[in-house]
């Protein structure tokens, strides 16, 4: 009788009342309707304010083109290149141990925490007309700052932690011993890697390549900086939009925004896929009978 | 009887052939270091060189003038508003997602990421449009005179958007792994459920609740893109600092630009630091628990 008094009172104090409950629960989702849920349907709102066929008419100008093929071809770029370094990078610190090895854990963090203003400044003040070695490559002919490299560049800095963050801890977290039992097996280094490694770390890098594209495709402020905004030529969506939405082309900013806001809802639709899979994936492994004991 | 000198034997032997057996180390090292010097540090370290070339004299004159000064408040000041908003916010969602079932669940948990993925300067142009006077919410709150667009307000609200899901993605996971045991053994001891909150729980997730309020106020203090659309840009009002640095290069002031992102570039550091910090605080407090 008092054990059951004990066990009723335990679990009611696990938890709250009801009416907190509900209460909460209405808070938080107010909270994410008003700062999260209405951005995103003003978005499209806005962009379909005058019909789908402006929407359209916005979406073919050539303009918007150039800026669309010029935010693929920077990601398509900027991408990859973070992937090799981030699987590189998840290699070496989660595989050994060497020292200064935190030290290089911060510095891979560090343009996270740059201001994306900051981060094309730097590319300016290197390859810009007054920067360290402008002069030689206006001598030479080459054009880096407001030009597409220098886009890439700055895009770069800013996604370059992306795939390395997510990669670090999972690798980390699943030790060396598979590694090392393929290698004893007589597995190359490649095979190793092909064959153990990446199955391993396959949701995390998916993972931390949608949210580098993302980035990648979204990033303002550092490109601003490099791009020098000239139409039609050294424009991204994002500053595209911009300089729409100066013009008071509401239509127009907010239809090339919708398809960067389509661009964020596929890929957080990715990210939880995703999660789920490797939810699944964990339950299942955990589920597995245990490996009988040697005789 | 044997079975322990081999037992340490082995281990030792495993220690060293984890440097031998698995390749690779060098070549992805190298990598990692060339490519870290290359994009990180190299143009960074530009950044420091041309601060050099400024006099003392001239390096004061361009971060410490009266509108400069104005602009380091705005920032901060809206960053820490927006940071404690996002700690208090960031933990409600964060405990009713992990506490509670309710429909629709599933969405909500996957749309607390939208900032990490909608681009900055679209967030900025749908919030002006929400906050504008004719805007969805603007025209609930115009005829009583509050204005949350083309101010100090707007700076606040975007810098909220921006830093929501770093308190919720900190809080979430701890707050999943705290033992329920804990909590009943607190109720059977007589706590009421506030006190076991107050000084069970909250104790536990607090390490993740501060790292998440530091990386929220870090990316505050460096965001751009949301902010200047809705800000209204005025100098000395609501003129955040990395407009400030995007003025000055405007103006073809590469040395008061430079001076201003040095500044900037320290805080960020600091910041960095001392969430490192938090963080291996965070995993002593996880690490240590039986």
């Amino acid at each position: 009788m008092s054990a059951t008094r004990t066990v009723r009172q335990a679990r009611a104090g696990t938890t709250e009342p009801a009416w907190v409950k509900w209460t909460l629960i209405s808070l938080a989702l107010g909270f994410i309707f008003l700062f999260l849920l209405l951005p995103l349907a003003a978005v499209f709102t806005e962009a379909l304010r005058k019909g789908v066929g402006a929407y359209l008419e916005a979406l073919a100008e050539p303009d918007a083109w150039t800026a669309i093929r010029l935010t693929l071809i920077t990601a398509a770029i900027a991408v990859p290149l973070n992937l090799v370094f981030g699987v590189a990078a998840a290699w070496a610190i989660a595989k050994y141990e060497f020292r200064g090895k935190a030290f290089l854990t911060t510095l891979v963090d560090l343009p996270f925490s740059v201001s994306p203003v900051v981060a094309g400044l730097v590319y300016v003040l290197l390859f810009g007309a007054h920067g360290w070695i402008g002069p030689w490559l206006q001598a030479h002919d080459i054009k880096i700052i407001f030009a597409a490299p220098g886009i890439v560049l700055a895009t770069l800095f800013v996604t370059f932690p992306f795939i390395a963050r997510e990669l670090i801890p999972l690798m980390q977290a699943q030790g060396t011993e598979e590694e090392q039992a393929a290698m004893v097996l007589g597995a190359s280094g490649w095979q190793t890697f092909w064959h153990v490694t990446l199955p391993n770390i396959k949701w995390g890098l998916v993972y931390g390549v949608i949210l580098c594209n993302a980035r990648a495709m979204g990033e303002f402020g550092a490109v601003s900086v490099v791009s020098g905004h000239i139409r039609g030529q050294t424009n991204t969506m994002p500053l595209h939009v911009e300089i729409l939405y100066n013009e008071y082309q509401s239509v127009a900013a907010f239809a090339v925004a919708s398809l960067l806001a389509l661009l964020a809802v596929v890929t957080l639709l990715i990210k939880s896929l995703v999660e789920w899979q490797f939810e699944r994936d964990q339950k299942a492994a955990a589920e597995l009978p245990p490996e009988l004991p040697p005789v | 009887m044997a079975a322990t000198p081999f037992a340490v034997a082995g281990g030792a032997a495993r220690k060293r052939a984890t440097r031998r057996v698995l390749p690779g180390f060098n070549l992805t090292l190298g990598f990692t270091l060339l490519y870290l010097g290359l994009i990180v540090l190299l143009p960074l370290s530009a950044l420091v060189l041309k601060t050099l070339t400024l006099t003392w004299a001239q390096f004061w004159a361009a971060v410490a003038s009266a509108r400069v000064l104005a602009a380091y408040q705005l920032t901060f000041g809206a960053s820490l508003i927006a940071a404690l908003v996002n700690a208090v916010a960031g933990l409600l969602v964060a405990w009713v997602l992990v506490r509670y079932r309710f429909p629709g669940k599933k969405i909500i948990d996957a749309l607390v990421d939208l900032p990490f993925a909608l681009p900055t300067a679209v967030a900025g142009i749908a919030l002006t449009a929400l906050l504008a006077d004719n805007g969805w919410v603007g025209q609930v709150l115009a005829p009583h005179g509050i204005q949350l667009a083309f101010n100090r307000n707007g700076v606040v609200i975007a810098l909220i958007f921006i830093g929501l899901p770093f308190v919720v993605r900190t809080v979430q996971p701890v707050l999943e792994d705290t033992e329920k045991e804990l909590e009943e053994a607190a109720t059977c001891l007589g706590a009421s459920r506030w006190q076991t909150f107050r000084y069970v729980i909250f104790p536990s997730i607090a390490p993740a609740l501060l790292t998440g309020f530091a990386m929220a106020f870090a990316r505050a203090i460096g965001e751009y893109g949301s902010v200047i659309f809705i800000a209204g840009n005025m100098p000395m009002v609501s003129e955040i600092t990395p407009l400030i640095i995007i003025g000055k290069l405007e103006q073809y002031d590469y040395a008061g630009a430079t001076a201003v992102a040095v500044v900037m570039l320290g805080f960020s550091f600091v910041l960095l630091l001392v969430i490192n910090a938090l963080q291996a605080l965070q995993r002593r407090r996880s690490g240590g628990a039986p």
